[in-house]
């Protein structure tokens, strides 16, 4: 269990459940939604392709999850990774596809 | 009941598994040959498999100074003894081209002022491995005449007299049974997880490091349609960051953080630096008394810590997402570490099919790459892509030759067997209950987490046993959708290779990579095993025999 869909955000776009490793993500009634969220991976392939911030990346309760929710904004080579904490309190770290990693 | 809709398709080259070795197989391949190609893959390619996270570094690569020989030698000094050195060596000898591709393709990698690679080490360069499948995929829809068919899953090869002719496939969706010729295919479908119980049974039992995608459908049909398998015995299990399970390497490596006790002691030298040994030294301290063992990463410094957590998002994200929100840093608190279930995967360790030097399997016509060949450890991802680059260009030779064409074939009564299975009709167990069983017996018998990884000839017959009873209950199970179907036939494929892993341990009366496979009954490594362990379905049996080692100056034929 690693992603939440937030139907609010959701268009219906279609891309994350074409893009699932597991065809976990299905759409029903114009929306996206997993119905087995426990056989997720965490990959967070759906959480970068979503066009609307729509898909959030947490930590399972089991595996000691704090509650913090992250999503991705990408724009052009850079991918915005923001954590909100359930105190609404949040941060950013950017990464642009374009530096490689320094380890 | 559903009804199937049987739907043909002919090409020439199949190519199950849309990874590394596919994509990049299927490439090479109509750089060879205008004849067709077909990716089938159960996903899609743009995020399937290993690499759907994204990869922090290419770590088969050899730096300048070293040469494809030195790379045989470390690959066989890990694995102690147990690989092919015709195989390392046409791998070895592929690495940087593979990596001088992988950067053509769009791939990000760190370079030095003189314009070379910064290696990590002398086998591993730095890159951003994030969108690596989208690359890969991109690469792949550019060519002409590549198709891929994705949300297919292939389930069954069709062999007749020990040639491919095909393969049946489900669509992952709809209801229909793809039934594919083809003149050659290849095996690029990767390893198997989720054989034993994961380190989080609960509602992040999905929290591992294999894809639990990878279900070792590849194998088990290879061992279905009578393919010689070899060395499953070595399982590979990753040392990984505790809950998270994401890679421990980048920690390691990349700021230098030793592996320390709960007295924090440096604890890796006492058992040795091999991969198997550096897990065998964490399971023993925690055995010891001495435990939980950790990366020492406190002390390091912010920029250091920044660096890390973007190379982490680039690859494991959740282990970024675990240090955010928790407040806690690797600068400020030690990363505990733990082993995970074993996998059978031939990327990492040697098992899997067991081919020739042009990677052939044993079924003439069936090549095999990847994750899914064995006797190449530590192949990784470059690996993989000259592994499929050779396949590839063995198969255009195999089809000049003379081929089989797909005639008659079951197709019609593999239908009414799906059909059957989607009735809905079984409402006393479910897939889920018997995997949680398939796994528990594993875990418990067949040397798994709960265990340490230990076992013995007894507890194997307990473990073969219970994998016989699941599978036949197993024949019970019904869908309600093609998704559920799905299901069904990865459980399945994960028992028929449990019941292959099983003869395997069984097989090799010695303990040779300690951590990876802990024999009670023959706690020791022998010299009368210097050799590989291989397997073979022969109606309905699973012969196992054991064939001598074979050096790098071979040219190894079947």
């Amino acid at each position: 269990m690693s992603i939440e869909i937030r139907h609010e955000l959701c268009t219906a776009c279609g891309v994350c459940s074409r893009i699932c490793p597991g065809t976990l993500i299905k759409r029903r009634d114009g929306k996206a939604v997993i119905p087995r969220p426990e056989r997720c991976w965490g990959c967070a392939a759906c959480v970068k392709e979503c066009p609307s911030e729509a898909i959030a990346l947490f930590l399972g309760d089991d595996i000691g999850g704090l509650g913090g929710r992250m999503t991705v904004r990408r724009d052009g080579t850079l991918l915005h990774w923001t954590v909100t904490m359930p105190d609404s309190s949040s941060q950013t770290i950017t990464v642009n596809t374009k530096d490689s990693n320094k380890y | 009941m559903m009804n199937l809709d049987l739907r043909r398709i002919d090409t020439d080259f199949l190519i199950t598994g849309g990874g590394t070795a596919g994509c990049l197989a299927a490439i090479a391949f109509r750089e060879r040959s205008d004849a067709r190609v077909l990716i089938a893959e159960k996903a899609d390619i743009r995020r399937s498999g290993c690499l759907a996270a994204g990869v922090n570094a290419l770590n088969a690569f050899i730096a300048p100074g070293k040469k494809p020989r030195d790379y045989v030698d470390y690959a066989r000094y890990d694995a102690e003894g147990i690989v092919r050195g015709d195989l390392l060596l046409t791998m070895a000898e592929g690495l940087n081209s593979a990596v001088e591709k992988l950067e053509k393709l769009g791939l990000t990698i760190l370079k030095d002022k003189e314009g070379r690679y910064a290696a990590r080490g002398w086998r591993n360069v730095k890159i951003n491995g994030e969108n690596i499948k989208p690359l890969l995929a991109g690469a792949v829809s550019a060519r002409e005449n590549i198709t891929v068919l994705n949300r297919a899953n292939v389930f069954e090869y069709i062999v007749k007299d020990n040639r491919i002719l095909g393969a049946y496939a489900i669509d992952v969706d709809k209801p229909v049974l793809y039934v594919i010729s083809a003149k050659a295919a290849l095996c690029a479908a990767g390893g198997a997880s989720g054989l034993y119980k994961p380190n989080h049974p609960g509602n992040s039992r999905h929290k591992m490091w294999y894809p639990p995608f990878n279900t070792g459908a590849g194998l088990s049909m290879g061992i279905r349609a009578g393919a010689e398998m070899t060395t499953l015995e070595m399982r590979f299990i990753a040392l990984r960051c505790k809950d998270t399970i994401a890679p421990v390497g980048t920690l390691a490596q990349g700021v230098g953080a030793k592996q320390i006790n709960s007295l924090g002691e440096v604890y890796e030298d006492r058992y040795g630096l091999t991969t198997s040994r550096r897990l065998h030294g964490t399971v023993m301290e925690i055995l010891s008394g001495r435990g939980p063992c950790r990366l020492k990463t406190t002390g390091i410094t912010k920029e250091q810590e920044t660096d890390l957590l973007k190379a982490y998002l680039n690859m494991a994200p959740s282990q970024s997402l675990r240090w955010l929100e928790s407040g806690l840093p690797p600068g400020v608190r030690d990363v505990e570490i733990e082993g995970t279930e074993p996998c059978v995967t031939g990327g990492h360790t040697a098992a899997g099919y067991w081919v020739d030097t042009s990677r052939e399997t044993t079924v003439r016509g069936l090549f095999a790459a990847g994750d899914a060949a064995g006797g190449c450890p530590q192949k990784y991802v470059t690996g993989a892509a000259v592994e499929g680059e050779i396949a590839a260009d063995s198969a255009v030779k195999y089809m000049n030759e003379k081929t089989s064409a797909l005639n008659t074939d079951d197709a019609e009564a593999v239908k009414r067997r799906l059909e059957g299975c989607l009735s809905g009709k079984n409402r006393y167990f479910s897939v889920d209950d018997l995997e949680e069983e398939m796994q528990a017996a594993m875990d418990r018998y067949a040397g798994g987490i709960g265990e340490a990884y230990r076992f013995s000839a007894a507890s194997l017959k307990i473990a073969d046993d219970k994998i016989h009873e699941i599978e036949t209950r197993s024949d019970r199970l019904s869908a309600n959708d093609m998704q559920e179907l799905v299901y069904i036939l990865e459980l399945k494929e994960r028992l028929t290779l449990c019941k292959s892993l099983i003869a395997h341990l069984s097989a090799r009366k010695e303990t040779r990579w300690r951590g990876f496979a802990e024999r009670t009954d023959f706690p020791d490594k022998s010299d009368k095993w210097e050799c590989y362990v291989n397997s073979r379905l022969e109606n309905g049996k699973i012969n196992v025999i054991t064939r001598p080692l074979i050096r790098e100056d071979e040219i190894y034929e079947h």
